[in-house]
């Protein structure tokens, strides 16, 4: 009796456990049916284009270099923008900020990473992009770096709880050592425990790429979407997630154009996996030490 | 004549507080200049909390207060003028349990001083040098310098620590259990350590121990329940002291 009711618990709980494992290969399997034909027909080597030019009258092109050097673009600056924001404000949460800073600072974070990225979009288009435009004197405030401040913005909150994790689980004997040593509280925090933390700060900064290269909808709103290669923060550009998010939806089913727009996903499937097996693989080391 | 020892901590009427529960009661004694002095008694009797008092490592834990005055060579160390910075130079610390910082050997020893502005490297190459030999770590490490210090021993890691508080240059060194965590042999080795450094350095060691008060230590402080109940030569602390609740302790009958 006892034993049968095990039984059907145990099932539920693996059924439960292994659907994302089941999905996940769907997924891979879905992708690659659709976008294998690409190879034969219009050939493999079209996807190294450095144009992507869906629809035209004489030639389609499916060129993903400006795509990918769209979403490196803006993941970049994030990157670059996340980092101070993130892994300082961590610093100030686990070392400095009092108890009731810290209680009054938390919430804010956690709803910071709450807010919906069509929201963080709109916010953009509205109030970030004019500004941009205003202070740098472009022609229009829909660029890169728009994108980017607005992915820095959606990923800090995970940089900071990460890296906040990290920093506190340092040893406080390394604190009492350098302070023993006549360190002051800064010197302590920079040389002794930000380094000995670096490790989980690393993770956290991965984590945080990994959530700004596959963000869409607040880059397809601020970035412009001009598909072409460019390494200046303030040209538009067009992200990869951006460009499957707009135009699948009008494209023809079965066409060269849909079977393109699945090898732009498997690209970006093979990036987000790396970046996330690298933050796994250094978290891991972290926890062992 | 009798050579007097120079006094290099004088400790008056000193209470000391956290929140509201008094760990010491009116501690007054004095600690005399490059000996051995060792703090014992029963866990939680505030030998620990006395020793954090020399430099101000207490300051760090919130809700603590003291009445009451410490002086080193004259000097008020909770003096609101007193450069705490410089106090901890001044008065090293050895913990219970070995906390070598994860970085290199080398690294370990150069942090004192660099964060004191030292940067000349031929310089630190000889603070290394010198620490390490200080604290008998030298021939065991002289060429492995720059691997990880957390690949040492237990011992080795304490010696270690003693070695990058030596490189400061301190005046005093405390030291809490700091034998506590090793094995016998290790053990020994801090000892015969502790008998080489008081020739340079007034050295304060709260111990569990009694054996090792006996065997490293000049004079013997004996604390009860946050009380100073005597204080004096270890010889005579160990072999006919005047209180009961001493003679007590060391017999073993409690603690």
């Amino acid at each position: 009796m006892n034993t049968w009711r095990d039984k059907v618990i145990y099932t539920i709980l693996v059924g439960s456990a292994s659907t994302s494992i089941f999905i996940v290969l769907l997924i891979f399997f879905f992708l690659g049916k659709e976008a294998l034909p690409f190879i034969n027909d219009p050939g493999f080597s079209g996807l190294f284009n450095l144009r992507w030019i869906p629809v035209s009258f004489n030639k389609e092109i499916f060129g993903l270099i400006p795509l990918i050097t769209g979403s490196v673009l803006v993941t970049l600056l994030a990157t670059i923008l996340m980092i101070p924001f993130g892994v300082l404000g961590a610093i100030y949460i686990a070392e400095i900020a009092t108890g009731r800073e810290r209680s009054f600072l938390k919430p804010f974070i956690e709803i910071l990473a709450g807010i919906p990225s069509v929201v963080i979009g709109f916010f953009g288009l509205v109030v970030l992009s004019p500004i941009i435009k205003d202070i740098f004197g472009l022609s229009t405030g829909l660029t890169a770096i728009t994108g980017a401040i607005l992915l820095a913005l959606m990923a800090v909150p995970t940089v900071i709880t990460v890296s906040e994790d990290a920093i506190q689980s340092v040893p406080g004997a390394y604190r009492e050592a350098s302070l023993a040593l006549g360190a002051n509280r800064l010197q302590t925090i920079f040389r002794i425990i930000v380094p000995a933390a670096l490790p989980g700060i690393i993770a956290a900064i991965m984590l945080g790429m990994g959530r700004v290269i596959g963000e869409t909808m607040a880059v397809l709103m601020v970035t412009g979407n001009a598909a072409k290669i460019t390494f200046n923060p303030f040209d538009s550009v067009r992200t990869m997630t951006a460009t499957i998010a707009a135009e699948m939806g009008e494209v023809a089913f079965g066409s060269h154009h849909y079977q393109a727009l699945f090898w732009v996903g498997i690209f970006l499937l093979i990036m987000t996996f790396f970046i996330n097996l690298i933050a796994q693989q250094v978290l891991k080391k972290y926890q062992m030490r | 004549m009798v050579k007097v020892p120079k006094i290099k901590l004088l400790i008056e009427n000193v209470n000391f507080f956290y929140n509201d529960k008094q760990a010491l009661f009116d501690i007054n004694m004095s600690i005399p200049d490059r000996q051995v002095t060792a703090l014992i008694g029963p866990s939680g009797c505030g030998k620990s909390t006395f020793l954090r008092m020399f430099n101000r490592m207490n300051d760090i834990i919130l809700g603590t207060r003291h009445t009451g005055k410490i002086t080193m060579d004259g000097l008020d160390i909770y003096d609101s003028k007193t450069d705490v910075v410089k106090l901890r130079r001044d008065v090293g610390m050895v913990f219970q349990k070995s906390n070598p910082f994860p970085k290199s050997i080398y690294d370990n020893i150069t942090y004192g001083p660099e964060i004191h502005g030292q940067k000349n490297k031929s310089y630190l190459e000889d603070i290394v040098e010198h620490s390490l030999k200080g604290a008998a770590l030298w021939d065991e490490v002289e060429d492995r310098l720059h691997d990880n210090a957390m690949g040492l021993s237990g011992g080795q890691q304490q010696r270690l620590c003693i070695a990058r508080a030596l490189a400061v240059e301190p005046k005093v060194i405390l030291m809490d259990e700091p034998a506590s965590a090793l094995d016998p042999k290790s053990t020994a080795r801090i000892e015969e350590l502790i008998g080489e450094l008081r020739k340079k350095y007034t050295i304060i060691i709260v111990t569990h121990n009694m054996q090792q008060a006996s065997r490293v230590s000049d004079h013997t402080a004996f604390f009860y329940e946050g009380a100073l109940i005597e204080f004096g030569k270890t010889h005579q602390i160990f072999t006919n002291p005047e209180k009961q609740k001493t003679e007590d302790y060391i017999t073993g009958r409690f603690g």
